[in-house]
């Protein structure tokens, strides 16, 4: 017998990873019923206009949907791995020929998947409640797709990297979840970010968030709202090269810091 | 025979700890080596050295042929021919032992058969349990199927029986016999000397980094010709009397009791004795 790719043996862990994923109930609910009950909590209570044509609950299905490629990648990674680590499980995998690789690849299928699956419950959700409208143009379309490869891939990588910062498994969710939280605050997830503290939006902008959150409204609002934005305008070439950028910092990052065992 | 394992001058230190301090070991093929030794004794960097989880300071360390610190696809190519069970694990609890199994043998060129192998470690009945639902004993032996799956020319395995009972330990014995019948070279880490007395071929007793002695488990520090303790009941009292000559000693004691001796025992020292005194008198 011929010895399998590591991307055919990556996908084979994709599946697994799944499997294993949807046997863990509460980790299902809590990953994809949590944005939900936020969209319906947030979206009922502020439903007044913002802007001409534009309602706050529009605006935070877009940053929901933002948050949803941190939540089913960095969050979720960033949590899980440190529990694998513990668990014995990245030890076990490191002293069999599977490639390194495969393993990411398997966990990049698993983020891909709920990212995927968050996003359609929170565009379902938001269409048939809360008045929000599907892109029409194939610009917007592309400038879409755009953002969930690169913000999903840009999200996942630097929860792999961030993975090491949890010192253990139990503790991981106590670490990473303030993080993503504090961020959403920052980024213009629940409150309108123009009418964020000036020093807050600064802090914001250092970070891939508030760039996801920036492109999702691109998307999901109608033109007329970019001049409300920091800059007036979309700024769609800066939001694509700062989440590049941590792209590109995550690799560097998860290469050099990532651990198979527990230290 | 070939030498599939060995090891020279091997050293590592973690700051001031001299963890490993001067091991040398040949192994055979076809071999049972049991490695023996306190916690903190450089066991498991010894052996965690040998499997590549660990880099050196110095020292020469080949396993079939190959020096485990090598990276890349070559330690791919390498780690295809080796098996490792580690100290206890506790993940893929939402698998069940035969999706852990099966799909542990897709890593492997020549792996067994997934059921095979279950069935040879005695979860036959388990193989759609989950793992989370395992007892300590039979998640050890998925440690152990998961092992072995790949085939390999070498075994390792750490403290394999902790938490079996006294059947499913002796199944264990065979299977690791089996196995190494079929060509394996084994390397085992156990507290349970009975184990290492059952199982091994040789044993090395390690301690403060250094190995203290290599032997069969008979000979080992001189058990064999060790002085015997001969005891009985005399005037209401145990007494007893280490000999030379256990023999001399009792057909004495025969003729003055004018036949049966009360309470009369002989015993040699077992390798638990030896061991302790081995590892007591290194601390001085």
């Amino acid at each position: 017998m011929s010895k399998p790719t590591a991307l055919s043996i990556g996908i084979q862990r994709g599946g697994l990873e799944i499997r294993q994923f949807m046997r863990q109930r509460e980790s299902v609910v809590f990953t994809m019923l949590f944005p939900l009950i936020l969209l319906a909590i947030f979206g009922s209570v502020f439903s007044n206009q913002i802007a001409e044509g534009v309602t706050f609950s529009q605006y935070f299905v877009a940053g929901m949907i933002a948050s949803g490629l941190v939540n089913t990648g960095f969050q979720q990674l960033a949590i899980m791995i440190p529990m694998e680590r513990d668990f014995g499980t990245l030890k076990r995998l490191r002293g069999t020929p599977m490639p390194a690789s495969s393993y990411f690849i398997g966990k990049s299928i698993l983020v891909t998947l709920s990212m995927l699956v968050q996003v359609f419950l929170l565009l379902a959700a938001g269409v048939a409640f809360f008045g929000v409208n599907l892109p029409t143009s194939a610009d917007k379309w592309l400038i879409l797709l755009a953002l969930l490869v690169i913000g999903s891939a840009c999200s996942t990588i630097l929860g792999i990297a961030f993975s090491n910062v949890p010192k253990t498994g139990r503790g991981a969710s106590a670490v990473v979840s303030p993080v993503v939280i504090v961020l959403q605050f920052f980024s213009g997830v629940f409150f309108i970010f123009t009418d964020l503290p000036q020093w807050m939006q600064q802090v914001a902008a250092i970070f891939p968030l508030k760039w996801m959150t920036q492109g999702a409204r691109s998307v999901f609002l109608p033109d007329s709202f970019a001049a409300q934005e920091v800059a007036g305008s979309w700024e769609t070439g800066r939001t694509f090269a700062i989440i590049g950028a941590w792209l590109v910092v995550g690799i560097i990052w998860a290469i050099r810091s990532f651990k198979w065992e527990r230290q | 025979m070939s030498t599939v394992i060995s090891v020279a001058g091997l050293k590592k230190s973690y700051g001031a700890n001299q963890a490993v301090n001067g091991v040398d070991l040949q192994i055979s093929q076809g071999e049972i080596f049991a490695l023996l030794g306190p916690n903190g004794a450089g066991k498991t960097t010894t052996v965690e050295i040998l499997e590549g989880f660990r880099d050196r300071d110095s020292g020469e360390v080949k396993v079939l042929g190959f020096d485990p610190a090598t990276k890349g696809a070559a330690a791919q190519a390498w780690r295809d021919r080796i098996g490792i069970v580690l100290q206890s694990t506790e993940d893929a609890g939402d698998l069940t032992v035969y999706e852990s199994v099966s799909h542990f043998a897709k890593y492997y060129k020549s792996p067994k058969d997934p059921r095979e192998v279950i069935n040879l470690v005695g979860l036959g009945e388990k193989v759609d349990a989950l793992g989370r639902t395992l007892s300590g004993g039979q998640r050890r032996r998925l440690d152990v199927a998961l092992g072995i799956i790949g085939s390999p020319e070498v075994i390792f395995l750490d403290e394999p029986t902790t938490g079996f009972d006294p059947e499913a330990r002796r199944a264990f014995w065979s299977l690791i016999r089996n196995l190494r019948d079929e060509g394996a070279t084994i390397l085992l880490t156990t507290h349970y000397l009975d184990e290492a007395e059952a199982l091994a071929d040789r044993v090395a007793v390690i301690n403060h980094g250094q190995i203290i002695e290599i032997s069969t488990p008979e000979l080992l520090g001189g058990r064999a010709t060790s002085l015997a303790t001969v005891s009985w009941r005399e005037d209401g009292f145990t007494k007893s009397e280490k000999s030379e000559n256990p023999t001399a000693l009792v057909s004495q004691l025969s003729s003055r009791f004018n036949g049966e001796v009360p309470e009369l025992s002989v015993k040699r020292a077992s390798l638990e004795d030896i061991y302790l005194e081995m590892i007591g008198g290194a601390h001085e």
